[in-house]
């Protein structure tokens, strides 16, 4: 299938339902793993919105990537009950360990850091989700094993 | 004989490794030669017990924890699987005193039955809420939860028996109810926990909203933090459909409620009602100006509840026993139950679902066991990102709405994070003001704007610049957005920064580079 195909079966799929961008988006992003500019007139279209109205529902929302990801990415909470167990030791770890600030994937395409504001695991910070995986109660070494753990299910 | 063990599958046991405990349960009860059932319940909620397995025994559910896949070899070879002795045995576990403090009215359920069965809903007295309804119509509803005194809990507490009046009372064709479960505030995770340990008393609970107002569709927006929330809640679903709880005829009685899913996608704000509103109508997560309220134009311009995930969960149980034997509960204005969380560095953290009146430092000392590191309490933070912090001299506080607003702080939707002495309380300010800049929807120009200003100017009073000059300005800065922003994210923010000022003042004096 084409890219065009790909996106118009995810439109299609959510052609009934009231304000379909959102779930719309989130279909493309599973789909191709982030939202390419080149899909937004494609969609804007379909729905009969304009292009600036895709474009600023796209770029609001944290979660739409506008960029592949690595093939681990690692969202590391930084919200209060997690600082409160030390979770931006975590952060400087990680950002050390693979070479990327948070926000960034590395040059190699493996690791993809991205903070997150709460995960709901509040009472077992630190906490971090690992390729939509939650994590509790994490040092550093337990991330690198979680991580090194991701890894090696992607690549095998 | 078959033994029954119960290994939970909410995703803060999943997070220190559940599924693998489940699957070393499997594997070494059959080298045993044990027949096993393992059910994946709920959590129990008491956190620091997880992974908590628990075996059914004839004294009664006999829990273990926290157990590693690791430990499960010794366990089963001590006996685990007929309630046999092993240090991480705690006994029966509803006979813990953590346990057996709570009053648990929304949480009944949660830990003790398969989320996803049918049989054990109704087993445990699920739809006789929405049956009683049905029976009494929707006007007597929604008496019975104006009675109840039920107040909403995702933290401005409006009583949602008035709120469901409101939209009652408009007219329309087509209404909806919409539950918020974009549970954001950090230290918070009980809607998740429900979600995930009880979803059909959920949607029960938005049957009857439905039923009360005359809708006909609902939206649940889930956080997509939250993906183990979406994936049962999905399922949920599908079964209740099945089950005849869902569509055109729910319970044979003609009610035709739909329920559908929806996902937001990482931004704090849409948990304000408003932003959570343009977002399930497909647009960025901006909030409106009020009035016109939801109850009266709402999603799509139409009448709308929006009630959060406790509230609506609340309301099988208020409908099942009456209100007023929930109203006979709590204090004051804050009637039955809530459902506080026990974070950050906290020895047991959880959730502790209690009448409202406890206080504050029973929650935290007594019940929590001070904090994970040993080390004194320094501050508390109730209520979330946009609630004060409390100094540890400041914790013999009742847990209500009315007796911490009195105090300057709120109650918010019952989170409470736990720091120690090692906290930088002017960090702690300085972060509350960039979570506002990074999570503020951009509206309004005291919340846009004032939040990056707050974080520059915390920055010059450490750094020792003009501090009488910057202090004052940072009241200033703190009163302009109290006033002047449109909704709770710029109009709280001063809140964690007030509070850390007052009681914490030391912080503040330039003595280092700012981290």
């Amino acid at each position: 299938m084409t890219v065009v195909e790909r996106v118009l079966a995810v439109i299609e799929a959510h052609r009934g339902d009231r304000g379909a961008l959102l779930p719309i988006l989130h279909g493309i992003q599973a789909e191709f793993g982030y939202v390419d500019q080149s899909v937004i007139p494609l969609v804007a279209k379909e729905l009969n919105l304009s292009r600036a109205d895709v474009h600023g529902v796209v770029t609001f929302y944290s979660d739409f990537r506008s960029e592949p990801p690595g093939r681990v990415t690692v969202q590391l909470c930084r919200a209060e009950a997690c600082q409160a167990v030390g979770s931006e030791r975590l952060v400087e770890h990680a950002e050390a360990a693979y070479g990327v600030k948070v926000g960034q994937t590395g040059a190699d395409g493996v690791v993809t850091l991205a903070q997150v504001f709460c995960l709901g695991n509040c009472a077992l910070g630190p906490a971090a989700q690992v390729n939509g995986r939650l994590h509790g109660r994490l040092d550093p070494a337990r991330l690198d094993g979680v991580i090194n753990a991701e890894y090696e299910a992607r690549t095998s | 004989m078959t033994t029954t063990v119960y290994v939970p599958r909410d995703a803060a046991a999943l997070s220190v490794g559940a599924d693998a405990v489940a699957a070393a349960i499997t594997r070494e009860a059959a080298l045993a030669g044990r027949a096993v059932r393992v059910v994946r319940n709920g959590s129990r909620g008491m956190l620091w017990l997880e992974t908590l397995v628990e075996v059914v025994t004839e004294a009664g559910r006999i829990g273990y924890g926290p157990v590693t896949a690791e430990a499960v070899p010794s366990l089963i070879a001590n006996g685990m699987l007929d309630g046999g002795d092993h240090e991480l045995r705690v006994g029966v576990v509803e006979e813990l005193p953590w346990f057996r403090a709570q009053n648990r009215l929304c949480f009944a359920r949660v830990g003790v039955t398969d989320p996803l069965s049918p049989e054990d809903y109704r087993a445990h007295g699920g739809l006789t809420g929405l049956r009683r309804a049905l029976e009494i119509g929707p006007a007597a509803t929604v008496a019975e939860v104006t009675d109840s005194g039920l107040r909403g809990r995702g933290g401005a507490g409006f009583p949602a028996g008035i709120k469901w009046k409101t939209v009652a009372d408009t007219p329309g064709e087509l209404k909806f109810v919409c539950c918020n479960a974009d549970e954001g505030d950090s230290g918070t995770f009980a809607d998740r926990m429900l979600i995930e340990g009880d979803p059909f008393c959920l949607i029960e609970g938005m049957t009857i909203a439905a039923f009360a107002v005359g809708a006909t569709e609902g939206y649940i927006y889930i956080r997509s933090e939250y993906p183990e929330a979406v994936r049962t809640f999905r399922r949920a679903i599908d079964i209740a459909y099945a089950q005849g709880w869902l569509g055109d005829d729910v319970l044979g009685s003609g009610l035709r409620f739909d329920l559908m899913v929806r996902v937001g996608a990482g931004a704090y704000i849409c948990g304000e009602e408003t932003s959570m509103l343009e977002s399930l109508e497909g647009k960025r997560g901006v909030v409106r100006a009020k009035p016109p309220i939801p109850a009266i134009t709402g999603l799509f311009g139409k009448p709308t509840v929006v009630n959060n995930v406790l509230t609506l969960a609340s309301v099988p149980a208020i409908l099942a026993d009456g209100g007023a034997a929930y109203q006979a509960l709590g204090v004051q204005r804050s009637r039955g139950t809530q459902v506080f969380q026990l974070a950050g560095n906290i020895a047991r953290g959880g959730v502790f679902e209690t009448a409202f009146g406890i206080s504050l430092r029973d929650l935290v000392e007594e019940h929590g066991g001070g904090t994970l590191s040993g080390r004194p309490v320094r501050a508390v933070q109730v209520g979330g990102p946009l609630g004060a912090y409390l100094p540890a001299s400041g914790l013999d506080l009742a847990m209500d709405y009315e007796a911490f607003a009195e105090a300057g702080a709120m109650l918010g939707h019952g989170g409470i994070v736990v720091f120690d002495d090692t906290v930088d309380m002017a960090s702690m300010a300085r972060f509350a003001f960039s979570f506002c800049a990074e999570e503020s929807c951009g509206k309004c120009t005291p919340c846009r704007v004032g939040a990056v200003r707050g974080v520059e100017v915390i920055d010059r009073i450490v750094g020792g610049e003009d501090v009488d000059d910057n202090l004052a300005l940072l009241g200033d800065l703190c009163e302009l957005m109290t006033d002047g922003s449109l909704c709770a994210m710029g109009g709280l923010t001063p809140n964690p920064v007030r509070s850390a000022l007052q009681h914490f003042a030391d912080d503040f004096t330039p003595r280092r580079v700012t981290p």
